[in-house]
């Protein structure tokens, strides 16, 4: 017996041993990117691409191609943005779409994720309203300004309404297509483990469909910017305050070219910079923490 | 530290005589082409810390009974008992919620088992140290190899405390070299816990490898072919004579099981 008992432990040290080596062997090791990579691949490449843009529009108003009334040099739009800092006016106009575009994204956050999830787990609901939901997505959100300003009037009532309009869909669709795309297995092993119905939905489902929702979320962002924009082109009014839309409208108006650019401009940056402070590192995280993101 | 495992199933071992009782059970599925009977009067006992391993070729329908077994389809004949509860699953793939880090996904098993919040991660860490990974608590599903993916399914699948163990071709995917090592960590753990495993696979090796009794279900429709006891004693290895000679014996019997469908 002595004998046999002996050969046991020699037999599971062994295995112990074993394990730990292989378990080395395996071990997936991760690098943090060092700064300078990230400034060199991530950051010069899209500033040298600015940089390009710049030089041709200089280049262009410097070669005459057309009048200065129809393209601007690239001074004078400076010099636009640079009066309205001196006067102060500039961040309030900024912070007057930017308050209104991410109170509207909120709200829209509000209804389209449980709207969502009623969607995506309740078949008649879906049956009753996902192609609906679907199909608005691609009806652009200007056209609800007409009958927005025919229910609300000039107000942010009818500011909130295009929004909502524009994100809505994008949000409860992006939370479905996560739904939809959880893998069967998850569903499986969290049903094994006992997380039916709601703790299902809570512990599995959600977590699972996090990476969809997001990206509906980026996508409903996207959105009500530009639903908020078309509104306050559309329905310009002293009562609504300054925003960047009608900031643009004023320039059409003045026959402005520059102011026109400028607020073009200061639109185009106020959406990436959004996206890329909020949405884009969220995205990178979840991403990321589940090893979905090589690099 | 005794297993809480190891005394639940020895308490119920004096009252109960089976851990699973498959009685009389068929399954069809129905499609396009018409009503396929996947299993047909399929009947099987799992003894309360018994080993047994369910052995076929592919598509018999080894995983059906297994989905049976674990609740997550109902037969269309015959009744499964599981005395003790809802029976663990584990799958070939791992399974495990790449949104969670081992030790959340061992504790989110023990949360769904009702455990206390203060006692899940003492628990999940003994859990984790049971199958030898004791510094993975913090680890990314996909920080880890697939050896180790394993081994923390299995240490979340025993979190679930129950007495069944049902394993799903757990090893399939892996290298032999691995699957040995986890052949011997299923065998230990199996050993200290008391637990009774109904382990699927097709491999005839790994089925005499682990098992006290390896049963061989026929295919088109599946029904349980013929039986064995295995009389070798723990720890086995795969290159075993012993494991060898009645793996042949059961692989001739597994051969003239598929031979007969190519005969018409
Ligand atoms: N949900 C299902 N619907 C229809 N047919 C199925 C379903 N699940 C399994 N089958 C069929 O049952 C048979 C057995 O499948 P399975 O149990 O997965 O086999 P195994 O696990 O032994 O390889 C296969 O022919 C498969 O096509
Ligand atoms: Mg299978």
């Amino acid at each position: 017996m002595a004998s046999t008992d002996t050969a046991t432990t020699v037999r599971k040290d062994d295995l112990a041993g074993l394990e730990a080596g292989l378990d080395a062997l395996d071990a997936v090791e991760l690098r943090r990117t060092p700064v300078r990579e990230v400034l060199l691949k991530k950051v010069l490449p899209p500033s040298l691409a600015v940089l390009l843009v710049l030089a041709v529009w200089q280049l262009l108003v410097s070669a005459k191609v057309t009048e200065e009334t129809k393209l601007p040099a690239p001074s004078a739009v400076w010099d636009g943005l640079a009066d309205m800092w001196l006067q102060g006016t500039l961040l309030d106009v900024i912070w007057t779409s930017v308050s209104r575009g991410l109170s509207g994204f909120l709200l829209a956050l509000a209804i389209g994720t449980p709207l969502g999830l009623l969607v995506a787990r309740v078949k008649f609901v879906r049956a009753a309203i996902g192609p609906i939901l679907s199909g608005l997505q691609s009806l652009p959100s200007v056209a609800w300004v007409p009958p927005a300003v025919l229910w609300f009037g000039l107000n942010d009532a009818m500011m909130y309404t295009v929004i909502l309009l524009g994100a809505v869909p994008s949000i409860a669709n992006g939370l479905v297509s996560g739904v939809d795309q959880v893998p069967p297995l998850f569903l499986r092993a969290g049903r094994t483990l006992g997380a039916t119905g709601l703790k299902g939905t809570w512990h599995v489902v959600l977590p699972a469909a996090l990476p969809g929702y997001l990206a509906g979320l980026k996508q409903g962002w996207a959105f009500s910017w530009r639903s908020l924009m078309a509104a306050e082109i559309i329905a310009s009014s002293p009562d609504l305050g300054l925003g960047l839309g009608q900031l643009l409208e004023n320039g059409r108006n003045n026959i402005d070219l520059p102011g026109v650019f400028l607020a073009i401009l200061l639109i185009l940056v106020v959406g990436i910079a959004i996206d890329l402070l909020i949405f884009s590192p969220l995205e990178r995280w979840v991403l990321r923490s589940r090893g979905l993101l090589v690099k | 530290m005794a297993t809480t495992l190891a005394k639940a199933a020895e308490g119920t071992a004096v009252e109960q005589t089976h851990a699973a009782r498959i009685e009389h059970v068929s399954k069809s599925f129905s499609g396009p082409a018409g009503t396929q009977l996947v299993l047909d009067d399929v009947s099987l006992d799992v003894a309360p810390g018994e080993f047994v391993t369910l052995l076929g070729a592919s598509g018999c329908g080894k995983s059906t009974l297994l989905n049976l077994v674990a609740g997550l389809d109902r037969p269309t004949q015959g009744s499964i008992a599981t005395p003790g509860g809802r029976p663990a699953l584990m799958f070939q793939e791992h399974a495990l919620f790449p949104w969670l880090t081992a030790g959340k996904n061992i504790e989110l098993a023990l949360r769904l088992r009702g455990l206390p919040r203060a006692e899940r991660r003492p628990e999940a860490e003994r859990l984790l140290e049971l199958v030898r990974l004791g510094g993975a608590y913090g680890k990314r599903v996909h920080e880890l190899s697939g050896g180790m993916r394993q081994r923390v399914a299995l240490a979340r699948a025993l979190a679930q405390d129950s007495q069944l163990l049902l394993m799903d071709e757990p090893f399939a995917a892996l290298d032999a070299i691995t699957r040995d090592v986890l052949h011997g960590e299923l065998t230990r753990v199996w050993e200290e816990t008391n637990l009774s495993v109904l382990f699927v696979t097709h491999n005839v090796r790994e089925a005499v490898r682990l098992a006290q009794r390896v049963v061989l279900l026929s295919s088109r429709p599946g029904r349980v072919a013929k039986e064995w006891t295995v009389d070798i004693a723990q720890p086995r290895r795969i290159e075993d004579a012993d494991v060898a000679e009645l793996s042949l014996e059961i692989t001739d019997h597994l051969r003239g099981e598929i031979r007969r469908h190519g005969q018409h």
